[in-house]
């Protein structure tokens, strides 16, 4: 069973991510901020992460290039899920190492197209 | 609805496109024709009955397009794009070395997302393809679809859906909620409204055509019709691509599978110009 770490500081997306990965077959883990998910990562590297870009203590952006230093973070696909939604965000994030972005508001079917589209299903 | 009233617009759509519409779809007929029936000043689908059997060619027009009007996504499944640019892309490049022209079909090609996924796709092999000529055309029965095909601008929902980020920052600008694909590839597509059911006659050759999701709302009737069509309009060759749930097993002979490439289809008889699959 691949893993996903669900990042953001709204339990109810947290809530919304983990149904909708689950039903994809994911196990799921929850950070409220980068700070709890980068911790997470430092024990266990999951194999995708989706990413909210404002949160307290750790934005999203912080976190990813933190994780890009972690050893064989190179498999782990980073999903950008924000509110973020304009083109200079995009290209800041992926050239920070994000491998796909999700604009809020979301539904299961973009979830599926971009988790399959970095290979994960 | 009256058991009439639906018989009598089921028919008139089938006429018009090759649409089926079995009686448990009279759901979609209500939920799309209440608004074309309110467009033309009419109560509701009793009067809007009534005008299609006064032979009403306006609102017939309108009907058939509110029932052939479906969306789409960019790079629907996958697959079919993967073997293009694995199997199809390097078979014709070898084949076609002499005139370096590719023709290519749209057939149904809705709000543009299949045609425009082959554009990005050919755009993305860059200096392969230089000197190359590709041609693609694509159609569909709604006017309306073609309008929205031709201005290449779509939502953020539809810009998520199948469509890589990387090709997104690459190909669109954005503007407010809408993206707008860039006019490089939008060049490359030809669009025109036109009904499967006539004649392909004066469509020209193809070396590919894309007929995907399109047959499995027509009987086998008017799916055979549509198949032979295709036969004759594609180069022996060329390769047809139907969707996941459609096939040629039982329909025609024209065609056979193409074996280990799902939804690909050859010519009977003919060598398709593709890598063959490894098994």
């Amino acid at each position: 069973m691949k893993s996903c770490l669900v990042v953001d500081d709204s339990r109810v997306i947290r809530m919304v991510a983990r149904k909708i990965l689950e039903e994809l077959n994911f196990e799921v883990i929850e950070a409220e901020d980068g700070k709890v998910a980068l911790d997470a990562c430092n024990k266990s590297l999951p194999d995708a992460v989706l990413l909210d870009w404002n949160m307290p203590v750790m934005d999203g952006l912080e976190f990813l290039v933190a994780l890009r230093q972690l050893p064989g973070n190179e498999n782990v696909q980073v999903i950008f899920c924000t509110t973020e939604n304009d083109l200079e965000h995009i290209q800041k994030a992926i050239s920070a190492g994000a491998n796909e972005y999700i604009m809020k508001p979301f539904d299961s079917e973009i979830i599926q197209s971009k988790f399959t589209q970095v290979g994960l299903l | 609805m009256k058991v009439e009233d639906f018989e009598l617009l089921a028919k008139t759509v089938k006429e018009r496109s090759g649409l089926v519409l079995s009686k448990d779809k009279a759901y979609l007929l209500e939920t799309r024709l209440m608004p074309v029936a309110r467009k033309h000043g009419l109560k509701g689908l009793d009067e809007l009955s009534d005008q299609v059997r006064r032979r009403n060619e306006t609102l017939i027009g309108d009907i058939t397009e509110a029932m052939t009007t479906n969306e789409s996504l960019f790079f629907r499944d996958n697959k079919p794009f993967d073997q293009f640019k694995a199997a199809v892309l390097p078979g014709l490049m070898k084949a076609r070395e002499g005139q370096k022209r590719v023709r290519i079909w749209s057939a149904a090609c809705s709000s543009g997302q299949e045609p425009y996924s082959l554009s990005m796709l050919i755009k993305e092999e860059g200096a392969k393809l230089t000197d190359w000529r590709f041609d693609i055309m694509a159609t569909d029965i709604s006017m309306e679809m073609i309008n929205k095909a031709k201005a290449g601008i779509y939502t953020q929902f539809e810009v998520q859906r199948g469509l890589p980020i990387t090709l997104l920052i690459k190909y669109f600008k954005q503007n407010g909620d809408k993206w707008i694909l860039d006019s490089a590839i939008r060049s490359m597509v030809q669009f025109k409204p036109f009904n499967l059911l006539e004649s392909l006659s004066g469509m020209g050759q193809f070396d590919i055509v894309f007929c995907r999701n399109v047959l499995i709302y027509f009987d086998q009737a008017t799916k055979g019709k549509v198949l032979d069509g295709i036969a004759n309009q594609l180069a022996d060759d060329g390769v047809l691509y139907l969707g996941g749930a459609e096939t040629v097993l039982g329909i025609t002979d024209r065609f056979a599978p193409v074996p280990g490439y799902r939804g690909m289809y050859q010519k009977k008889g003919g060598t398709p110009a593709v890598v063959p699959a490894s098994t």
